[in-house]
């Protein structure tokens, strides 16, 4: 008997997984006895990590997509797709195009979207580095501030990358410095919760630095409205504050099918945090930032997380009992302090991570791994 | 166990969810909740116990009480 495998997502989780399952399901794929296929809505893959730099001109959109085909094993399947419902009694994918799509198992690893309208007068008035779109945008805009105020906003949580507005604050500060225009701007940087960090290794490692370089810090500030005219953000606590130049991190949301499916609370598909499996729907595994696992939405989850899931299938698919188990192993970045200095974060579920010190050495780690990135995808890193 | 009995009109459940989840799940119900509702937050986290109050202060709200449950606390608030 045959196992159809849908993978639902061709970012970094589906691109992973799909060719991690190529290598160790070879042979029931050359006999026919298993299939992989992908859906992807569009037709490339953004690496979205580099969206950072393309902010301060330091990449540029062509390095940041690839098509998702030229990502995937010849053995893997792929499909410009996009998956609407999830159906698991019956285990069938709808797509938007109308068409149905049967699987034995599915990944679902659709990642998540920018909410935009989420915070009302935002979309008008504020910019963003968590995409190509705005990084372009916010370009244009970082290479014509001269002087006012720049607010760095995390409007919600949890977002993609947790340490990335640290880093556009320690990039921002770098890029006016050097400029010779840092007395003429004010960096605030805002947080929802009472520190500037959910992990208090890294917020107290960050908070000295953010000090050290005049990068003001706001914390329980939670904004509910963007007055775009004049300018102020009005928040949950009664407060409001002033920019000239907003840089928000947006309230992110899952995609429609966890929702329409009921595969969770609210955005993310309820999954277990060591099997990947989503618990109210059988044979479907979530991997990446569409799952909710107690840890960062990063692409090293989601990397760390393919391994476990194309260990799982490929037993299954033997008729094995599966045994491959995540254990929240995330790895992030944090660059970007004086420009060129980096530090990183390595833990598990329930650990609080130790930081070495910041160095040129790790930054020059983390812009090697994003240049091998494309081989990460493929499976072969 | 608490000597009040409270009927929240919304309740908040983030039992298992670590920090800020409990907090931001709180915030995010508060800012769709009426004036005056009556709000249970649910959690397993300790630092919730810190995090919740300071919040609850700092935007106005009123705390009406901590109540350990056993294996949970429940922080019942009210909008302002
Ligand atoms: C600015 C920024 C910096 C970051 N820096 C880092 C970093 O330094 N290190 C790190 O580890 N992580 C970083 N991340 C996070 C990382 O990019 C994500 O966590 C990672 O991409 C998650 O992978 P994923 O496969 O879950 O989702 P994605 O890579 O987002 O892929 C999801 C895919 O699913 C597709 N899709 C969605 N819905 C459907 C549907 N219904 N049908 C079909 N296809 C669908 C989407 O088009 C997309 O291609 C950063 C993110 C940002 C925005």
């Amino acid at each position: 008997m045959s196992t159809k495998i849908c993978v639902v997502g061709g970012g970094s989780g589906g691109t992973i997984v799909a060719n991690r399952l190529a290598e160790k399901l070879r042979p029931e794929l050359e006999s026919g006895e298993a299939e992989i296929i992908v859906l992807n809505d569009k037709p490339e893959q953004i690496y979205k990590p580099a969206t950072l730099y393309m902010a301060f001109g330091r990449s540029e959109l062509s390095e940041v997509k690839r098509p998702v085909e030229d990502l995937l094993d010849p053995g893997v399947d792929f499909r410009q797709k996009k998956a609407v419902s999830i159906d698991p009694e019956s285990k069938q994918l709808g797509l938007e195009s109308g068409e149905t799509c049967n699987y034995d198992c599915a990944v679902l690893t659709t990642g998540s979207k920018l909410d935009m309208a989420g915070i009302p007068g935002l979309k008008e008035a504020g910019h963003h580095f968590y995409g190509p779109d705005g990084s372009e945008e916010l370009r244009e805009e970082l290479a014509n501030f001269e002087s006012g105020h720049l607010v760095v906003s995390v409007m919600g949580v949890p977002h993609m990358c947790p340490v990335a507005p640290m880093e556009f604050s320690f990039l921002a500060d770098d890029w006016f410095r050097t400029r010779g225009l840092r007395d003429e701007v004010e960096i605030t940087y805002t947080y929802p919760v009472n520190d500037i960090f959910g992990l208090d290794t890294v917020a107290n490692w960050a908070r000295p630095l953010m000090e050290e370089r005049d990068i003001n810090i706001e914390t329980f500030f939670n904004p509910e409205e963007v007055d775009s005219s004049e300018k102020v953000i009005h928040t949950v606590e009664g407060t409001e504050m002033e920019f000239d130049l907003l840089v928000a991190i947006p309230p992110h949301k899952g995609a429609e099918l966890v929702k329409s499916a009921d595969l969770g609370e609210g955005e993310w598909i309820e999954t277990d945090k060591h099997t990947l499996e989503a618990t109210r729907a059988k044979d479907v595994y979530a991997i990446g930032d569409a799952a909710d696992v107690p840890t960062s939405k990063a692409g090293s989850v989601a990397h760390y997380e393919s391994g476990v899931v194309a260990d799982r299938i490929a037993s299954q698919a033997r008729g094995r009992t599966p045994s491959a188990r995540y254990d929240g192993k995330t790895v992030c970045f944090i660059d970007g302090v004086d420009g060129n200095k980096a530090t990183f974060l390595q833990f598990k579920y329930g650990e609080e991570p130790d930081l070495p010190e910041e160095s040129k050495l790790i930054h020059w780690a983390k812009h090697s791994y994003n240049e091998a990135y494309w081989l990460t995808a493929k499976g072969l890193l | 166990m608490s000597q009040v009995n409270y009927d929240p009109d919304v309740i908040v459940d983030s039992r298992d969810a670590t920090c800020p989840g409990p907090l931001m799940d709180l915030i995010g119900k508060v800012k769709s909740a009426e004036s005056g509702a009556l709000l249970e937050l649910r959690t397993t986290d300790e630092g919730s116990k810190n995090d919740v109050p300071d919040w609850i202060d700092k935007a106005g709200h009123e705390l009406l009480e901590t109540v350990d449950q056993g294996d949970y606390w429940s922080i019942y608030v009210e909008k302002s």
